[in-house]
């Protein structure tokens, strides 16, 4: 008897479950993204400024504990510190003092390094615009369903980021670049991630949608490096990206912390410069956006012991389709049918240029035409006709 | 000699079963250690890939096994019959150390031959060196036609094949290209066994970097399978040499281990290796009285290295017992006295003369340390376009007289397009020193055309000394028999010969720097210019004066009102 009331109530649950399982494989397939890229830039030149490639490559290494692969990340170093003639610990580059982790490590792909690292280079990368034989590591291939990581670090100002000393990008180029990404629908939502001084200035400029931006300090601040190690001689981190760094190394794969701790990181009593950071461009609500949607390359995996079937799913989705629109046929698929989600986000209306009425020139110029000849009689109207 | 009898008489006989035919796809791993004269030691790393295929022909390939499958497809897509590339960080130091195993200039250095179906060798040069830069991390895509050339007579092929159409053959470096983990990296993910079994264990970015001397590199060539050379095969070998200065671990105990090298002991061999293998140089020490090795193996192997029959001590990693009751080998060099080692018989030096910015002299030395047998040696000369070279004020002088090279190939530079080629083969005397002088200008770029630090200094590539050199010993040239992998750098056609090649430094000239603010300055110079001249003008031609009266007080705008209203004009 008592085998029977927990065999009937096994087998209950069972079914329940399995019912759970097809629910969860449906949902499965309706998330936001599918898939991660980086794109992590340090843009400094010269051993003083080891800081600015300690900084890249600590979120580097955060974004490639966090599971997205080498193959995903495309990593731009201005300069070599590593196995710089002046560290006197070669193939190595801390970011604790102490040289208590080496965030260099020995697994480490640098996409473009050196005199690479050009305005013209990084934005060719972001729109997709790289001569046929540039090599897939160097590209970054997003689609439409990518979360894209973009972090930039070096010297700024008010509204420009320096390149290795003798170039910069503007505010302006970046916030371009970013609407040809969107129009050629290269990423799902873009976190936006930048270091250096007067560093919100360069979010400043952004018009397209779904983006979010942090920066390290706002306009007129400077942001300020955190320690000088005394056996390397430089500073070896800036403070946010050091607070950056502390906070995602308590994040791990599963974790559920979302971009609210993200904008708690650093406050002025540790920052010295006041963070800042732009949701209004960014459609979901920051708090619904987890950290590892960006950082992180999650799979969901669901695993399960029954066998799923598919095919049932899809006719349960055409028969509620059927039901709501009374059609017992799909209609061939149409452009006309994706044009409406082409544009679907309302745009900052573009600042036309004022012109005049139409007509004003012609009626101006045959005012002119008869106050000459009003002037200086009709005799020299014959002239023209 | 008669110490060396006893010891041969130990040597560990190999089957001398005459080797048919290799395998079809082979893999094996070996490291030469070294010690070297003045307390530093050399460690080389070769794994080499055999793979019976054809690549050639534009023939599919589609299961790899052994060969990595990124360099098979690089090799079937660009038609390439050899391809050399290596990274360099340090200069190797000759008249120290010695001739090392497989020379190679500081930076990045590629060379490549293409086969005869190639239509377009630039074009294909062009794609292969931007698919390699992915591949390697490295900055190969600045390999351009302004530092590309084609040597007419370096460079021959090393593989099978006759090819004399120089026309196919693509030659460039790079001095100035950074060499760290991330090169490293890429070039462990081609082993089969990756970095986790075998000799590939040892290397860890930490200490490699942390050395006087680094450089690995790749070659790929077709070879005979047997001595009919009926069938050919690939092969692919990565070199990975270095050595380790004595006194950067901070001890001053002259006392070398593998730990201390590497920071990591052998546990085992890379299961897919067929032959997995350590050999010491022993030369040195037939007795025991320089260095001690210790664990003690009673393997010993003899061959012919750079001219001189050397005796290395194997260690099978193959074999259980070598690892011993640890289950781990971890080897030990002990010093106990030195001596002066031999003079290295081809040595070149270079360097630049002058003073100022806008002239200079190339002066490259090459010392033939021999003392009575004279040999030719051909010397490859590749300098970028903006330095100028005079090519009437070259003078090649041996022992203070004039010594006219029998051949000599000049390729002049054009601007902005290629650079100079200069091969020259000259004649050494023996125990003397020749030296090559040139003259140059130094040009002036185009202010966009500067790196981002241009007073860094400019580099131009190492010459290349190309040589068959006399050997003191009469040497064995069936390369059949079974011997270390390292032989086969040392290939020897003729018995009293072998081939060597030294690079010289690579050198760093300053070019004439222009001052970068200047746009900034002339742009607000003129617009203040423009803004003061053109202002004053129009103000001058259409500014008019008028007087203007100035308010009356108060007490005068009463009077003034009582007088309006008497009808007495105003004051």
């Amino acid at each position: 008897m008592k085998i029977l009331t927990f065999f009937s109530l096994f087998s209950t649950f069972l079914s329940a479950n399995s019912i759970n399982v097809e629910e969860n494989a449906g949902q499965f397939f309706s998330s936001g993204h599918t898939n991660n890229w980086a794109v992590l830039v340090c843009t400094s030149r010269f051993w003083f400024n080891y800081r600015h490639v300690a900084n890249t490559l600590s979120v580097y290494r955060s974004v490639k504990r966090l599971g997205i692969p080498d193959s995903h990340i495309v990593l731009m170093l201005a300069d070599d510190m590593a196995c710089n003639h002046r560290n006197p610990k070669p193939a190595t580059v801390f970011s604790h003092k102490n040289m208590e982790l080496n965030v260099y490590g020995d697994d480490v792909e640098v996409d473009y390094r050196g005199y690479e690292v050009t305005v013209e280079n990084f934005l060719r990368v972001l729109t997709g615009r790289l001569p046929p034989s540039t090599p897939r590591s160097k590209r970054l291939l997003s689609d439409d369903r990518s979360n894209i990581l973009i972090y930039l670090t070096g010297h700024g100002g008010n509204g420009f980021l320096k390149f290795q000393d003798s170039e910069e990008i503007s505010n302006v180029e970046l916030a371009d670049a970013f609407e040809q990404m969107w129009q050629k629908r290269r990423y799902n939502e873009l976190l936006f991630i930048i270091d250096t001084c007067q560093g919100a200035s360069m979010y400043e400029r952004f018009y397209s949608p779904n983006l979010m931006a942090l920066a390290s300090s706002q306009v007129g601040e400077d942001s300020l490096s955190h320690q000088p190690d005394l056996a390397i001689g430089v500073h070896l981190m800036d403070r946010y990206t050091f607070y950056l760094l502390e906070f995602l190394e308590d994040i791990h794969p599963a974790s559920k912390a979302n971009m609210k701790d993200l904008f708690k990181v650093c406050p002025k009593s540790q920052c010295v410069s006041t963070p800042g950071h732009r949701t209004d461009l960014f459609l979901r609500d920051p708090g619904s956006a987890l950290i590892t949607d960006f950082f992180g390359s999650v799979r969901k995996v669901e695993i399960t012991m029954e066998t799923i079937n598919l095919t049932d799913l899809i006719k349960e989705a055409e028969q509620k389709n059927i039901h709501t629109t009374a059609n017992l046929q799909f209609p061939p698929l149409h452009l006309s049918s994706f044009l409406p989600y082409l544009t679907p986000y309302p745009q900052k209306p573009k600042q036309k240029d004022w012109h005049p009425p139409d007509g004003f020139i012609l009626g101006l110029w045959t005012l002119i035409l008869l106050v000459f000849f009003k002037t200086y009689g009709i005799k020299h109207l014959k002239h023209i006709f | 000699m008669a110490i060396t009898m006893p010891l041969s008489s130990i040597i560990h006989k190999q089957p001398q079963k005459q080797r048919d035919k290799w395998p079809s796809n082979d893999f094996q791993e070996e490291l030469v250690i070294r010690p070297l004269h003045s307390g530093d030691i050399y460690a080389s790393f070769q794994f080499r890939t055999l793979w019976e295929t054809d690549f050639m022909r534009g023939n599919k390939v589609s299961h790899y096994r052994l060969f990595p499958k990124s360099l098979g497809q690089v090799i079937s897509k660009f038609s390439v019959r050899e391809l050399h590339i290596s990274f360099t960080q340090g200069y190797w130091r000759t008249m120290q150390w010695g001739q090392p195993f497989l020379p190679s200039p500081p930076g990045a250095e590629l060379w490549v031959w293409f086969q005869d179906s190639v239509t377009d060798v630039d074009g294909t040069w062009k794609e292969l060196t931007n698919v390699l830069s992915g591949i390697f991390c490295a900055s190969l895509n600045f390999i351009d036609s302004t530092n590309t050339v084609q040597p007419s007579a370096s460079f021959k092929p090393l593989g099978i094949g006759n090819v004399t159409d120089h026309s196919f053959l693509r030659y460039a470096t790079l001095p100035r290209e950074i060499v760290c983990t991330e090169n490293l990296t890429p070039w462990k993910k081609l082993l089969p066994c990756g970095s986790k079994a075998g000799l590939a264990v040892l290397l860890k970015s930490e200490k490699l970097f942390h050395s006087s001397f680094h450089s690995q590199a790749v070659h790929i060539r077709p070879v005979c399978q047997d001595w009919q050379c009926k069938t050919t095969s690939w092969e692919l070998r990565q070199t990975l040499n270095v050595v380790f200065d004595l006194h950067t671990p901070g001890q001053g105990k002259r006392e070398w281990s593998l730990f201390k090298m590497f920071s990591r002991t052998l546990t085992e061999a890379c299961p897919l290796a067929s032959s997995s293998k350590i050999y010491i140089d022993i030369t040195d020490n037939p007795q025991g009285e320089q260095f001690e090795v210790s664990p003690a193996t009673p393997l010993l192997s003899q061959a012919m290295v750079l001219g001189d029959r050397r005796t290395f001590s194997v260690y099978d990693l193959t074999q259980q017992i070598t690892f011993g009751t640890v289950r781990s080998l971890n080897l030990l060099i002990r010093w106990k006295s030195s001596e002066d080692m031999l003079r290295p018989l081809l040595h070149g030096e270079r360097y630049v003369a002058g003073y100022g910015l806008q002239t200079g002299e190339i002066h490259t030395l090459m010392y033939n340390n021999h003392p009575y047998r004279s040999f030719p040696v051909l010397l490859l000369d590749s300098v970028p376009w903006y330095l100028r070279l005079y090519i009437h004020t070259l003078t090649v002088a041996s022992k203070g007289k004039d010594n006219k090279p029998s051949y000599i190939h000049y390729q002049p530079s054009k601007d902005r397009v290629r650079p100079h080629l200069l091969e020259m083969l000259v004649q050494l005397p023996p125990n003397s020193v020749t030296e090559v002088t040139v003259q140059f200008e130094r040009a002036l770029l185009k202010w966009t055309e500067y790196t981002p630090d241009p007073n860094h200094g400019f580099y131009v590539g190492s010459s290349v000394i190309s040589s068959l050199v006399p050997s003191i010993v009469a040497m064995d040239t069936n390369s059949t028999r079974e011997q270390p992998l390292f032989s086969s750098f040392f290939p020897c056609k003729e018995e009293s010969s072998y081939f060597v090649r030294v690079y010289t430094e690579p050198l760093l000239v300053n070019l004439p720097t222009p001052d970068f603010s200047m746009p900034y300055n002339v742009i607000c110079l003129t617009c203040t210019v423009v803004a003061v001249g053109y202002g004053s003008l129009y103000n001058l031609l259409t500014r008019s004066f008028q007087i203007d009266e100035p308010s009356p007080g108060l007490a005068k705008r009463i009077a003034n009102i009582i007088r309006k209203m008497r009808g007495v004009p105003p004051l």
